[in-house]
């Protein structure tokens, strides 16, 4: 084809706007990892946790999470007997430091690890003007923050409280499953660091993940399954009052 | 800075996304919205009585829609990145196609319209005029500057079938805004399919009252006689849009009442406290149900024109006033709550920042400012359009 100057006036622009399409779908790369092989979720199992607050530590250390803003935390649930529709939470600084002692004896108390879900058919990359937030073909949501306007539009999409604006960058920020880790092969930060293995990353694609014989033989929810956000951090053993 | 919080907020909850800024630009789009809206009743419904304020009502039309996008630029975090949602616009969401309404309701309906509109007198005043208003008023005619009867008349029926597509478009361009908000479905106090045709309403009853005060202060400002029968036909016309407006909104109350969902008693309680002034005082008691009531009064009895005055000039202070606080209740009142429905946050505004009551204040006098500057330069009195050397007359309104 002859590039005459009349064309190429034309093209130019429109290669330029086909890059940046480009450029919006495309997470950090990685060498030897095969983006399509891998389905990435995780598995939360309430009981074993102990509200230590190491994971929240580490999410923020590994990630450079800036203080009073969390990627990651831990909520402390105190349901006195029958009255599951309105239960006690706290999450003083995330539980960053842990839990003071609970005081309170009657009813149940558990903790509940929080994080973004990662969600299939997630609303905040539904919204985001520009496309800077989306699902990368391994299931991870990532924001690119090189693109995000810091619209906030996304933030108030999120059903689960996940997102934020980093105030260092002006730009959405959530948990990415530490990507920049899990593409090497290594776990997450979180899940590195638990002392209970309350929190275990799963790759749903991968057939010899150990995720898949816990489905089989535990029952598991999701936060907030009304959604239909396709949430792929299951919980086991959730209450019927944790929001 | 502490903010206090009730209950329990996710941790990323507790701080606001969207401050007073994001308030002005739903407010600032419904004036646009409504004022073009009472324009056209003029044009196509032919309603002759709302025609001294026609011109008017473009112009502050124009004048609101210029500073409409202002108030987003200076919230994002990024503003210089904005036109990225032109460039790359992100098919799916809400909020990336406000750029090419927008673009559209400026550039092909509002700007087009008022341009065949004056396009006699410009073309008058670059004859009559010296220097650089000459030059300025040349330029204004972008090289048209036939204004034979033959040409007005074709200006008219352009003008016409413009207003005809400018109708959709202004229920396009503030529907749309209310459904950015309808449409997210994490947060109860937004998500409603009734939203946008409430936006849609609500923006009529702010764009009526709004030229109809702005129609009364000038004509007194300029010392001219107010057409009575033109306030007469406006001040009908807010009333019944006003309460159509105030259904639909005691409808969607009605069906969360009704309902109660999980969100209900989260969200009534925040009904009961948080918003007690600002949403049932302010909103509903003294900026709907007090100038329906005025208005209806004036429907009723057959009160002397200075009294109708009056009360036309407060009922449509405090429908305005109604509207921007039913503006703040929907942007701020949907943050005050966790989605946990479990706590409550405080929206702490501050003064001289980027999204303070300070840039607030002068975002919402800009549009003063351009609608002065517009006058100037195309009075939209029906008595300050220029005459020609033959004596034509203004095709508008012939055909």
């Amino acid at each position: 084809m002859d590039i005459t100057r009349r064309r190429l006036l034309v093209l130019l622009p429109a290669a330029a706007v086909a890059w940046k399409y480009i450029q919006a779908g495309t997470p950090e790369a990685a060498p030897n990892y095969k983006i399509v092989e891998h389905w990435w979720g995780m598995l939360i199992d309430i009981p074993k946790c102990i509200g230590c607050g190491s994971c929240v530590r580490a999410c923020s250390e590994e990630n450079d999470v800036p203080d009073g803003y969390f990627r990651t935390w831990i909520e402390r649930y105190h349901v006195p007997d029958w009255k599951i529709e309105r239960p006690e939470v706290e999450s003083p600084d995330g539980g960053k430091q842990g839990f003071p002692p609970n005081e309170i004896s009657d009813g149940k108390n558990f903790f509940v690890p929080k994080l973004c879900n990662h969600c299939q058919d997630s609303p905040c990359t539904q919204v985001c003007p520009v496309g800077a937030t989306f699902v990368s073909p391994d299931g991870v949501v990532l924001v690119d923050k090189s693109y995000c306007l810091g619209c906030r539009y996304c933030v108030q999409a999120c059903p689960y409280g996940c997102r934020f604006i980093n105030p260092k960058t002006n730009t959405a920020e959530k948990c990415s499953l530490c990507y920049h880790r899990i593409t090497k092969g290594l776990t997450t930060a979180c899940c590195e660091v638990c002392p209970t293995g309350a929190r275990q990353l799963a790759d749903l694609k991968n057939p010899k993940d150990p995720i898949h014989e816990f489905l089989k033989t535990h029952t598991v929810q999701v936060l907030k399954p009304h959604m239909a956000t396709g949430a792929k951090v299951f919980y086991n053993g959730m209450d019927g009052s944790v929001r | 800075m502490q903010i206090p919080v009730e209950g329990f907020m996710y941790p990323n909850e507790v701080e606001l996304q969207w401050s007073v800024l994001i308030v002005l630009y739903p407010f600032i789009t419904g004036l646009v919205a409504g004022a073009f809206i009472l324009a056209s009743l003029e044009r196509v419904f032919r309603v002759e009585a709302v025609k001294p304020t026609y011109r008017l009502a473009l112009l502050t039309a124009l004048a609101f829609l210029l500073v409409a996008p202002l108030p987003l630029q200076l919230h994002l975090g990024h503003p210089e990145r904005s036109l990225e949602m032109y460039l790359t616009p992100h098919r799916s969401s809400a909020m990336a196609m406000f750029g090419f309404v927008y673009l559209w309701y400026l550039m092909a309906v509002l700007l087009l319209e008022i341009w065949l509109d004056y396009r006699r007198d410009i073309v008058l005043k670059s004859q009559s005029t010296t220097g650089i208003t000459r030059l300025f008023y040349r330029f204004l005619t972008f090289g048209s500057s036939n204004i034979s009867e033959r040409s007005l008349r074709i200006d008219d029926r352009l003008g016409y079938t413009i207003t005809l597509i400018g109708i959709p478009s202004a229920f396009m361009l503030h529907g749309y805004v209310g459904f950015i908000f309808g449409s997210v479905k994490a947060n109860p106090w937004w998500s409603s399919p009734l939203m946008p045709i409430v936006f849609i309403f609500s923006a009529m009853v702010s764009g009526i009252a709004a030229v109809m005060l702005l129609y009364m202060l000038s004509a007194s400002l300029r010392g001219k006689e107010i057409d009575m029968r033109c306030v007469d036909k406006i001040a009908q016309y807010l009333m019944y849009t006003f309460i159509i407006d105030f259904s639909l909104e005691m409808l969607d109350l009605i069906q969360r009442i009704y309902e109660a969902d999980e969100s209900f008693r989260s969200l009534d309680f925040m009904v009961h406290t948080r918003l007690w002034t600002s949403q049932v005082i302010v909103q509903m008691l003294l900026g709907t149900v007090t100038p329906i009531a005025l208005l209806a009064l004036t429907q009723l009895s057959n009160f002397k024109e200075l009294i109708r005055r009056r009360i036309y000039a407060i009922a449509g202070c405090l429908t305005v006033v109604g509207i921007f606080a039913m503006r703040w209740n929907v942007v701020i009142g949907g943050q005050l709550f966790s989605k946990s429905f479990l706590g409550y946050t405080t929206y702490k505004m501050s003064f001289a920042t980027r999204e303070g009551l300070l840039p607030a204040i002068v975002l919402m006098l800009l549009p003063f400012a351009f609608l002065w500057v517009l006058v100037k330069l195309l009075p939209p009195w029906p008595d300050a359009r220029p005459a020609s050397a033959s004596g034509t007359a203004p095709a508008h309104g012939t055909t």
